[in-house]
């Protein structure tokens, strides 16, 4: 059999979390990832660290103490200015090894995917990927699933225990790492209990922010640790990092959100105009179901949905989109859903707490005028 | 030259997807697929065919039924296929399949020049794992979310999609590259090509055939060299049914923005 020198779990400690930047900025993903960290390094009772890679990106590390962190462990190298997956994985794995942490947090963000596996493939532990709930404390475990389940009390207590090659183990001190499979339909609880570190990829835009403390972010440890990088270690290079030229649309981190699908086919630039006013009401943006970016009528970074982003603003409107499972996965955690379509049998009624069955082109500016009325009475 | 392009056959969650009793998914009920991102690594493939003439070999890890998958892209124009089959891989999460594909993959070999290309995900588990590691575990430089190839003798360009822009890639083969949608329309069975998708190639390989290479062994495969294990899988509550609001006309309109101010949702 294998020898792993990974299986010492005793050895591992800390709440790690790896904090990405772009062209020398912290994403949001961090501060959510790091809030979140705060949680779960308080039930476990050890300490959290931010893990954070680039050139000369030491000025920005103590941001992060603002959001919870105890401490950031920063390494910098010229090599490390923009994300190779090479580069990345050969640090972040050299200080793991050394520091061995219980927990490592990464976000699904495109890089956090690329980088996630190779570094779990590398250090031969798990990865549950683009995790959508985190939990230790078995309590809070029980009281979220008897929230967002449908088991009985009796499967629901009978979760201590997993059956580990065979023998059943006692999870109270795995991180118990919820994702949605199979477009949403069905939600499974991961855990790693035999290797460290447990690694998941956080699902950008669940997780929330805490306060900023600046008292918090004045008091956060710098930590850099030794490692070894040379410019043959890189494989792969960039050439060029291009930004969008438009400014990004910000749906994840939006409170309204006014989308458009299939349903605007009969006047696409009057239904588009439409969403943008109702949005400009509400003081959101818009975005659009998959089969608007197919035919090339919004660019994707406005599609919400399984392959598009996943949104929970405070209010969802739904102009002509019919809900297929794809877009709801990525919407149907919103606080309130309001779904415009002709058809009263579409799946997007299922999800929607107000509907309205009509023709968006009638419905839509009839509503911007009765939202701006209320508005104006405040 | 080489291209190699793991599949995997899913089940189809744009149809009807029913769930058991006890929360697990119901397979047998749905219709199954080639992944969809794994088409546009097959057509990648392919396009590279045309352009160079090299071999493209189409291999997934499954039970016996996903031959069909296979010849079906046999008959797109996939040179040869491999099928990995066996009871000792069942119950792999992404760790050992990667273990497994990529001694499937050492068994087919891997040269300078040679190019393995992935789907970015499936649909049925959403992980995006299995590229990245095969990478690693065949020691492979990898390039994600790959829009465009550019390929000049033993240099590869990418254009790799970020949420915000792109990046261009550029590594030497062999190399690993994980496809998305936008990179390529994939194209269709010939009749000519479904006639000769059964006298092409087609291998199978078991435990057996691969036990020797050092990446498999008992611990590192199936449910027991699996690092992850479920502890609960369960389905979502449906959402109550919401309110149907009567009418499409202006008093609706009205009705609803007064309930949102009442609600202080506006």
């Amino acid at each position: 059999m294998s020898t792993f020198n990974n299986t010492d779990l005793a050895a591992f400690k800390d709440v790690w979390v790896f904090c990405e930047q772009r062209q020398g900025k912290l994403m949001s993903t961090d501060f959510e990832l790091i809030s979140e960290g705060r949680k779960l390094a308080d039930e476990l009772g050890v300490k959290l660290y931010g893990l954070l890679l680039g050139d000369a990106v030491e000025g920005i590390a103590k941001e992060l103490g603002g959001y919870g962190a105890d401490g950031v462990i920063v390494c910098e190298s010229p090599l490390l200015k923009e994300y190779t997956t090479d580069a990345y994985t050969k640090v972040i794995c050299q200080v793991i090894e050394e520091l061995k942490p219980e927990a490592f947090l990464i976000g699904a963000t495109n890089i956090g995917r690329d980088l996630g596996p190779r570094c779990a493939a590398r250090l031969h532990t798990g990865l549950c990927a683009d995790c959508t709930h985190l939990d230790v404390d078995m309590g809070v475990y029980k009281d979220f699933l008897r929230e967002s389940s449908t088991l009985d009390e009796k499967r629901i207590e009978g979760t201590g225990t997993a059956l580990v090659l065979g023998k059943p183990h006692d999870v109270s001190r795995d991180l118990k790492m919820t994702r949605p499979a199979f477009g949403g339909h069905l939600m499974a609880s991961i855990i790693c209990p035999r290797f460290r570190p447990t690694m998941a990829t956080v699902r950008p835009g669940v997780m929330k922010k805490a306060e900023f403390d600046q008292a918090k972010a004045d008091a956060c440890e710098i930590i850099k640790p030794n490692f070894e990088l040379t410019a043959a270690d890189l494989q792969t290079e960039v050439l060029e990092v291009k930004k969008a030229a438009k400014k990004l649309v910000d749906l994840i981190g939006a409170d309204y959100i006014v989308s458009v699908g299939r349903g605007i086919s009969k006047d696409v630039e009057g239904g588009i105009k439409l969403a943008e006013e109702l949005a400009e009401v509400l003081g959101g943006v818009v975005g659009s179901s998959r089969a608007v970016v197919d035919s090339g009528w919004m660019t994707p970074d406005h599609q919400v949905g399984q392959t598009g982003k996943t949104v929970h603003p405070k209010v969802y409107v739904a102009l002509g989109i019919s809900g297929a499972i794809q877009h709801k996965a990525g919407m149907q955690d919103s606080e309130c859903i309001i779904a415009v379509n002709k058809n009263d049998t579409a799946p997007i009624f299922e999800v929607a707490d107000y509907g309205i069955c009509g023709d968006l082109f009638k419905v839509t500016p009839m509503l911007i005028e009765a939202i701006k009325a209320e508005k104006a009475k405040k | 030259m080489k291209a190699i392009v793991c599949v995997k056959q899913v089940p189809d969650t744009s149809g009807k997807v029913s769930v058991n009793e006890n929360g697990t998914l119901d397979r047998a009920s749905m219709a199954t697929i080639t992944n969809p991102d794994d088409l546009n690594a097959v057509e990648a493939a392919l396009a590279l065919k045309d352009q160079t003439g090299c071999e493209v070999v189409v291999v997934t890890m499954g039970p016996p039924p996903a031959e069909g998958m296979l010849r079906e892209l046999l008959a797109r124009g996939a040179d040869r296929a491999v099928l990995i089959s066996g009871r000792e891989f069942g119950g792999s999460d992404t760790f050992a399949t990667s273990q497994i594909i990529a001694a499937g993959i050492n068994k087919i070999g891997i040269e300078k020049g040679d190019i393995v290309f992935c789907g970015r995900q499936a649909i049925d588990g959403d992980t995006a794992q299995v590229g990245p590691q095969i990478g690693e575990k065949l020691g492979l430089p990898q390039i994600t979310y790959v829009a465009e190839i550019q390929k000049d003798g033993d240099t590869v360009i990418c254009k790799r999609m970020l949420e915000d822009g792109y990046m261009m890639i550029k590594t030497q083969t062999p190399c690993l590259l994980t496809c998305i949608k936008e990179l390529n329309e994939p194209r269709y069975m010939s009749v000519g090509g479904i006639f000769d998708a059964y006298s092409k190639p087609f291998q199978v390989l078991g435990y057996d055939d691969l036990k020797d290479d050092p990446l498999i062994e008992l611990d590192t495969i199936g449910l027991n060299g699996s690092p992850t294990n479920i502890l609960t899988s369960f389905t979502p509550p449906q959402k109550g049914a919401g309110m149907m609001l009567e009418g499409s006309d202006k008093a609706t309109c009205e009705k609803l923005a007064g309930i949102l101010a009442k609600k202080h949702i506006i």
